[in-house]
């Protein structure tokens, strides 16, 4: 996945995804954390400055100077909203009537408008932090307009715990979202992801030969794709069957000639005079020979090659067939004094192939054992059946293999190392196995006992 | 001269550093095992004779300990932590205004045990002060002066009692003098907070010459004796086993309200052995000082399902709302009033 560096498309949608699912789970904790607090704070202090106007109200002025009747009421719902302690202190111009004379008053000098309702501010005062309320009232004591402040003071214990409190909860809901954020991004980077995939597994589950244009269901965003990809599957396709068209013409049209040029050249050897001449027109004939055999080859090749993107499903008997090409090779094997014993004949083998591409492959396997055995010898050509599959085995007396592995035999236009001397296309072997590929058989070539070439053909009985 | 008597007095003060406030009684109830491992040191309104089997038990639950108890009024204990810097690991009152403010003003401890995260809310103020008895407040009555009815059972009945037969009642109504004792302060504060008809029966009372006490023991005496015919604002569980022989006393819980004074119990902060003082509050609250402190101490331990038995049972509420009665200006407007009331040229 990584071989060049780049994340996957998988993983970079899902890093995405989780950041973003961090982020939103962050964002919401604070969020919440923050708004929870800030309403925990505004409520109480709305509570402690009901119970600092409620003091107020109860402010009292009179010819013996101020006075202030505590309500009771205003204390128990303060101590009650939370958990916390409360003081309290009413002064005159600094001077302290009733309460505790050491809370302190505001920094900052308030105007008496602003006093008019409760100021809140945080302090230090025994050896805590406490929130006052502090507001003013005017009161007439004797005859005299008195300002009086009251402070009501509160500790902040049940604040604090609130925001822990909202803390953990605003954790747990942030945890929750990313769990959450994280089980979508998993599915959302499957889901957007598997219609990519689908094509790719389409793509490559198709045999290497397999040029059919694609027609997989895929999303809009894949098509310039896909329709490039069958573009590209076209021409190759079209430039295939053009080499082969063209290399079957070629054939075609040499083989056309050369049969003319050994007419006239056997013509010319009957009425040839001298020995050397007729020696001469032999060299001639021989080498046409060959070169018609290259060409049939080619052909053959090219038949291959088109046929079995498509090979046609029929019934072939190869006991049929196999009889028929022995017949077929008895005078060429004559010529070399070379027998051919034919086995597991009588008896119909039914295959389901290509009638003419397993033709092709067994005449190139008896061509080759009969170009390559030595004069005098004997050829087995063995059909039989093993198990599911039908055998067709091809032993000459040649040269053997001389240990060439048979991959290197098989390839297109390669040529053992043994065979300078003798003329070949190195095409045969390439023909036998692409036929037997496509028929879902297999192809083998082994050292046969007491010297020569054993090559096995393997076709599923039909 | 002069500086002779300065230095007696600093010597004077020295050799009793912590007895400046007022003492009735100091017991030391020395540890069982004979070796002194620790001292706890208990300061107390409740009598030593009330709580001396719950301590015993204490101690032989807990060997080794050495137990140090201390007695004086609701007002001494309140200034000998407050002002004075006595160092006590457990502090007992029945005066709640008072260890509210000691619990309020940041003196107190905080504690957190199975058996004081168990108490029910109203009988127990964050995690600083717990009650470990409840104990209504009574009217105990003559029945010789009732006039052949039944004892009143509410206080306007009681009102229209003493209307109806002041000849009976004048110069006979025994109840706490609330500027000298703190337990009838809170009892009449509570009272006014908590009924309209608080008031017109002072008047009434007021009308018929009452005799004010400083505390339960005369007041309970004179009744016995014969010499009061009436007395409102007592402790039931103080009364009760002192007139059980008396005859022709009945104790009445108004239905009306009756007011259920908490026992409480706090740490101080400056106590040198918290750990001990909290042990202690633990047996007081757990089930064996419970059964303790209900047989052999006579108080009616904490029980939620004894206050839903009976309704009018009103527990004083432990809250800030306390606070507001000691506030000087507060209680002398408060005793004003009062007096105004009850104290009838």
């Amino acid at each position: 996945m990584r071989d060049n560096g780049a994340l996957s498309l998988r993983e970079r949608l899902m890093l995405q995804l989780l950041v973003l699912a961090a982020v939103l789970a962050v964002a919401l904790f604070v969020a919440v954390r923050t708004v929870a607090g800030s309403a925990a704070e505004e409520t109480l202090d709305g509570v402690l400055g009901a119970a600092t106007i409620a003091v107020a109200d109860e402010l009292r002025g009179g010819e013996e100077g101020v006075s202030v009747d505590l309500p009771h009421e205003a204390f128990s719902i303060l101590g009650s909203i939370s958990e916390d302690r409360i003081f309290y202190r009413i002064a005159v111009d600094g001077a302290t009537i009733t309460g505790y004379d050491d809370l302190p008053l505001p920094e900052a000098a308030r105007s008496p408008a602003e006093l008019s309702t409760p100021i809140f501010y945080t302090t230090q005062y025994r050896d805590t932090e406490v929130r006052v309320a502090v507001m003013q009232r005017v009161v007439l004591a004797g005859r005299l307009s008195t300002a009086v402040t009251v402070l009501v003071a509160q500790t902040r214990a049940g604040q604090a715990e609130i925001a822990a409190r909202v803390a953990n909860q605003a954790a747990g809901i942030g945890l929750g979202v990313f769990a959450l954020a994280a089980v979508l991004s998993i599915l959302t980077a499957g889901s957007v992801l598997r219609p990519i995939n689908r094509l790719a597994e389409a793509v490559g589950r198709r045999g290497p030969s397999d040029l059919r244009s694609v027609d997989h269901p895929s999303p809009a965003e894949l098509r310039p794709l896909v329709d490039a990809l069958n573009g590209f599957i076209a021409r190759l396709r079209a430039g295939l069957m053009r080499t082969e068209t063209f290399i079957a013409e070629a054939a075609h049209h040499i083989r056309t000639p050369l049969a003319t040029v050994r007419a006239r050249a056997e013509t010319a050897l009957r009425k040839a005079e001298t020995e050397e001449a007729r020696e001469t027109l032999r060299a001639v004939i021989r080498a046409v020979e060959e070169s018609a055999r290259s060409a049939s080859q080619l052909l053959d090749h090219a038949t291959v090659v088109y046929r079995s993107d498509r090979p046609e499903r029929e019934s072939v008997d190869l006991a049929r067939l196999v009889a028929g090409l022995a017949q077929n090779f008895q005078p060429v094997a004559g010529l070399k004094d070379v027998e051919i014993h034919t086995e597991g004949v009588t008896a119909p083998v039914e295959v389901v192939g290509d009638r003419l591409l397993i033709e092709a492959a067994l005449r190139n396997m008896l061509d080759n054992a009969v170009k390559y055995s030595s004069p005098d010898s004997e050829i087995a050509l063995v059909l039989s059946r093993k198990g599911d599959e039908a055998c067709v085995e091809v032993a000459d007396r040649g040269r053997g293999l001389s240990g060439g592995a048979q991959p290197d035999l098989t390839r297109r236009f390669a040529r053992g190392a043994n065979v300078g001397d003798v003329v070949g296309s190195g095409l045969g072997l390439t023909i036998v196995e692409e036929v037997a590929a496509a028929h879902g058989g297999r192809f083998e070539l082994a050292e046969r006992k007491g010297g020569g070439t054993c090559a096995l053909f393997w076709v599923p009985l039909g | 001269m002069r500086a002779v008597l300065g230095a007696i007095g600093l010597m004077l003060a020295l050799a009793t550093p912590i007895s400046a406030f007022e003492i009735e009684e100091d017991t030391r109830f020395p540890a069982i095992g004979g070796s002194e491992h620790a001292l706890l040191s208990v300061l107390s309104t409740t009598d030593t004779d009330v709580l001396r089997p719950v301590i015993l038990a204490f101690q032989a639950r807990n060997p080794g300990i050495t137990l140090r108890y201390t007695v004086a009024n609701s007002q001494q204990v309140y200034s000998a932590i407050a002002d004075e810097g006595a160092v006590y690991d457990l502090m007992i009152s029945s005066a709640m205004d008072l260890q509210m403010k000691i619990a309020n003003d940041g003196l107190a401890r905080p504690l957190h045990s199975s058996a004081t995260d168990s108490l029910p809310e109203w009988a127990r103020w964050q995690d600083l002060l717990f009650a470990f008895a409840q104990e209504p407040v009574v009217l105990i009555v003559a029945l010789s002066a009732l006039g052949g009815t039944s004892p009143p059972r509410t206080r306007r009945e009681l009102t229209q009692l003493l209307r109806d037969h002041p000849e009976n009642f004048a110069g006979r109504i025994g109840t706490y003098d609330p500027e000298k004792s703190g337990a009838g302060y809170l009892f009449v504060t509570q009272d006014a907070r908590l009924s309209d008809t608080f008031w017109r029966l002072a008047e009434v009372m007021g009308g018929l010459d009452p005799k004010l006490y400083d505390s339960s023991a005369p007041m309970i005496a004179d009744l016995k004796a014969g010499r009061l015919v009436l007395a409102y604002n007592v402790l039931g569980s103080y009364a009760a086993p002192r007139i059980a022989q008396a005859e022709g006393l009945a104790m009445v819980e108004l239905e009306d309200h009756t007011l259920t004074l908490l026992r409480t119990a706090l740490v101080p902060r400056s106590a040198t052995a918290p750990e001990l003082g909290a042990l202690f509050l633990d047996f007081l609250l757990g089930a064996e000082g419970r059964s303790l402190i209900a047989r052999e101490a006579g108080l009616p331990p904490i029980d939620a399902a004894a206050l839903a038995a009976k309704p009018h049972l009103r527990p004083i509420r432990l809250d800030a709302g306390l606070l507001v009665y000691l506030d000087a200006m507060k209680r002398r407007a408060f005793l004003e009033e009062w007096q105004a009331a009850l104290i009838q040229p």
